[in-house]
């Protein structure tokens, strides 16, 4: 049972009698919102500390050291900046579009966000759809760009917004594609299905080794990843040296950062659909053990006669903190291999980039899915012989 | 007029700012017209460039100059001449030294004068570690308009120790009025010589690093070759110089083919080389040759230096030039290998204590403008890196 129906249950077993059901649900869905809105501010902060801090190792330097034990306030601060700062809008910008595109995008990657599964157990919803739901999701984000890079009426916007929705028509393909291996072995879209379906071999069943052709879909996806959030080296929308912002020269302030939130909040989920759907998801060892050892289910339904569920495994509390963790570190080991890759490499050129994406990544993602479908074939032929 | 429009944007003429006079010919999209810089951070200061572009395709650029004049050579002509020393800092701020030991050799050679061996020693050294300092900075901020943040970082580094060195030896940072008319200001510090020994041993080991990081790097490698290609017969016509020109497979170096102070006798004695493109990437005269000229030439001036250090001798390092120098009647031009190119000091005088005319060739300004004839045709990324293969800074194209 997923965590947001226990929840409404719960809260319905005890407050059904005051209150509709109707305002119980809204009141859980705003809540939701509010976690999720809360969860990708942290993660986004994080993620720029930590990113501040790897480019300042990788460069010779530490990065920032002055805010708080080793900069780790550095992001707050930054924040405090940026909502005191002037909000820009340029004189002949499209007004509302200007205004309405950081809010579209931070909205996208908000709705994603419900998809990520917390834990096995702790969820804002359990989609069926839950991978399909992302990619979609995030999709929708390269409309708010195209958005900010018209409505700014500058040459270089235009520039940076037509780059954005060339790249990610070109690798949504492979980024998809790709993803379709793990699905096809996985035989579901839920990501904590696909989580679950890794758990043998004491919690190292991962995709990644159930069949020969995972690997190479693997690499793909990374690399369609780091087109699909931008990341160096397909950071070509926002080009600091060619185009000076890309789609965001023209903002400032807050609406800035609406932008850079939902940079690093795509990559998380970019990082977690990864680890999910090739490395594992919650499963490791250590997770294996916690299960085992204080029993997997949070919420034990119908155990007593008298309320929809009346046992709570509080030791399973552990066994899902241990999984949320585990999901939680091999995302960020994705987001701190995305950081490295771009403090490392140089950028691609446009033309570059759309040949790698149509000439090679498509067709070897094509092969790929081919590939392991023939081999899971062979292989469920095997077995019922 | 609709010809000429037709032709600008195939562009194949030089193109002007859209004014009311411009007129549309047939139903086509019109290229769009952007002006690059003078707020961009891939100008290396305030330059401004006008580009046509179709797309992501250039179709014409023609580079705007004279944000950063400040008049150098008209001071040059109004202040005397030990006056002028400063301003020679200014043109080209990344290799001080060499301005001024430009301007320097051009008023010693009015005055007929001998440098005292141990200065001239001195001076060489000087302008060899600006040599690399300024070389860093282009490699550095190089990668930068690739896309490539840490190399940048690693360049500083080294760079950081040679103005240490400077700053124990001048005082100053960046704008040293070191090298003077006559010699040079102070003699070295104690311990000074051993020092940048020390630095030239740990440069040979740290510029492989951004051979690793960047030079050899297969996406630099692929944004680079076959990119901004000058070939050899353009780069005689336009006069280039520098590592411009060896980037394009001439053999032409100041420093050996008219040799000034004692660099023909370090060339006799066979202590350094003249790193000339192959090709080796790609066409020969792309932006990759020209970036590996500036890492092999940084290499040759750290042997540069220590030829220096091993016949270094004592002696005093300024001759005796009187506060208010009076220059005999003549004129006099000398050219130097500076980073960039061949910066030359054309003066003149009439035996007072003011230049009648000081004339300044900056290569940033010679080599500049090549940039209108091959950016048409590539991609506004490209453009970006054929800007940066230039190296030009905009203090010299301007003065």
């Amino acid at each position: 049972m997923s965590g947001t129906s226990a929840f409404l249950e719960g809260l319905k077993a005890g407050l059904g009698e005051f209150v509709p059901m109707w305002a119980l649900w809204l009141g859980s869905a705003l809540i939701s919102v509010a976690i999720a809105l809360g969860l990708i501010s942290l993660i986004a902060m994080f993620s720029v500390w930590l990113e501040r801090k790897v480019a300042g190792h990788i460069q010779c330097r530490y990065g920032p050291m002055y805010v708080g034990w080793h900069g780790w306030l550095q992001s707050i601060a930054d924040g405090v900046k940026l909502l005191l700062k002037e909000d820009l809008i340029p004189r002949d910008a499209d007004r509302v579009l200007f205004m309405l595109a950081p809010a579209l995008v931070l909205a996208a990657i908000v709705g994603a966000m419900a998809a990520y599964p917390l834990a096995p157990g702790i969820l804002f919803a359990d989609i069926d759809l839950g991978l399909f739901f992302i990619i979609a999701m995030s999709s929708m984000t390269t409309i708010g760009v195209v958005m900010a890079g018209w409505a700014s009426n500058s040459k270089w916007t235009i520039y940076g917004s037509m780059r954005e929705a060339a790249q990610v028509v070109a690798y949504e393909i492979p980024l998809g594609v790709s993803l379709l291996v793990p699905v096809m072995v996985a035989g579901t879209l839920n990501l904590r299905e696909a989580s679950a379906a890794q758990a043998d071999f004491f919690g190292m069943g991962w995709f990644m080794f159930k069949n020969p052709f995972m690997l190479p879909a693997f690499l793909l996806f990374l690399v369609a990843a780091l087109a699909e959030t931008k990341r160096a080296p397909f950071d070509l929308p926002e080009a600091e040296s060619e185009l000076v912002a890309g789609f965001m020269t023209e903002y400032s302030g807050i609406r800035w950062s609406f932008f850079f939130m939902e940079e690093y909040a795509a990559m998380f989920l970019m990082s977690a659909i990864g680890a999910v759907f090739f490395l594992g998801g919650f499963e490791s060892p250590l997770t294996h053990l916690a299960g085992q050892l204080f029993g997997r289910d949070l919420v034990v339904v119908g155990a007593g006669p008298e309320f929809a569920f009346t046992a709570i495994n509080w030791g399973a509390l552990v066994y899902q903190l241990v999984a949320g963790g585990t999901l939680l570190v091999k995302s960020f080991l994705g987001i701190f291999l995305m950081m490295w890759l771009r403090w490392t490499l140089p950028r691609i050129r446009i033309d570059q980039v759309m040949t790698m994406g149509y000439k090679y990544l498509t067709p070897l993602a094509l092969v790929c899915v081919l590939g392991a479908a023939l081999w899971e074939a062979g292989w469920q032929a095997l077995v019922r012989s | 007029m609709a010809n000429e429009t037709r032709e600008s944007a195939q562009g194949s003429s030089r193109i002007q700012a859209t004014g009311p006079g411009e007129v549309t010919v047939d139903i086509r999209t019109p290229d769009l017209e952007i002006n690059f810089g003078p707020q961009h951070p891939a100008t290396h200061g305030v330059m401004r460039i006008l580009m046509r572009a179709d797309g992501e395709l250039v179709t014409g650029a023609q580079p705007h100059l004279g944000y950063l004049h400040r008049c150098a050579e008209k001071i040059g002509e109004n202040v005397e001449w030990l006056q002028y020393l400063p301003y020679t800092d200014r043109y080209d701020y990344l290799a001080s030294m060499n301005n001024n030991l430009g301007y320097s050799l051009a008023v010693e050679a009015l005055l007929g004068i001998e440098i005292p061996r141990r200065a001239t020693l001195i001076r060489i050294i000087c302008a060899e570690l600006n040599r690399i300092g300024s070389h860093l900075v282009a490699f550095g901020t190089y990668g930068l308009d690739i896309g490539a943040f840490t190399p940048f970082l690693y360049t500083f580094r080294e760079r950081e120790w040679m103005m240490a060195l400077f700053e124990k030896i001048c005082g100053a940072r960046l704008t040293y009025s070191y090298i003077r008319i006559g010699g040079v200001f102070n003699d070295a510090p104690p311990g000074w010589f051993e020092e940048v020994a020390r630095f030239c041993d740990v440069f040979d080991e740290k510029w492989k690093e951004y051979c690793d990081l960047l030079l050899v790097n297969q996406i630099y490698v692929k944004r680079t070759a076959n990119v901004g290609v000058i070939s050899r017969d353009m780069a005689l016509d336009f006069g280039l110089t520098g590592p411009m020109v060896r980037g394009s497979g001439i053999d032409w170096d100041l420093r050996r083919d008219m040799p000034y102070m004692c660099y023909g006798e370090i060339w006799r004695d066979g202590a350094f080389k003249i790193p000339v493109a192959r090709g080796e990437m790609g066409a020969l005269g792309d932006c990759w040759d020209r970036s590996w000229v500036r890492v092999m030439e940084m290499v040759e001036s750290t042997k540069i230096v220590r030829w220096c250090l091993d016949h270094m001798v004592d002696g005093p390092v300024i001759g005796e030039i009187p506060k208010t120098l009076k220059v005999p009647a003549g004129e006099a031009y000398v050219g130097i290998e500076n980073p960039r190119g061949e910066l030359g000091h054309y003066v003149v005088s009439d035996g007072g204590k003011v230049s009648i005319r000081t004339r300044v060739r900056g290569p940033s300004f010679c080599n500049l403008a090549v940039l209108e004839d091959v950016l048409p045709g590539s991609l506004v990324g490209d453009a970006i890196a054929i800007i940066g293969s230039t190296d030009i800074v905009v203090g010299e194209t301007d003065r």
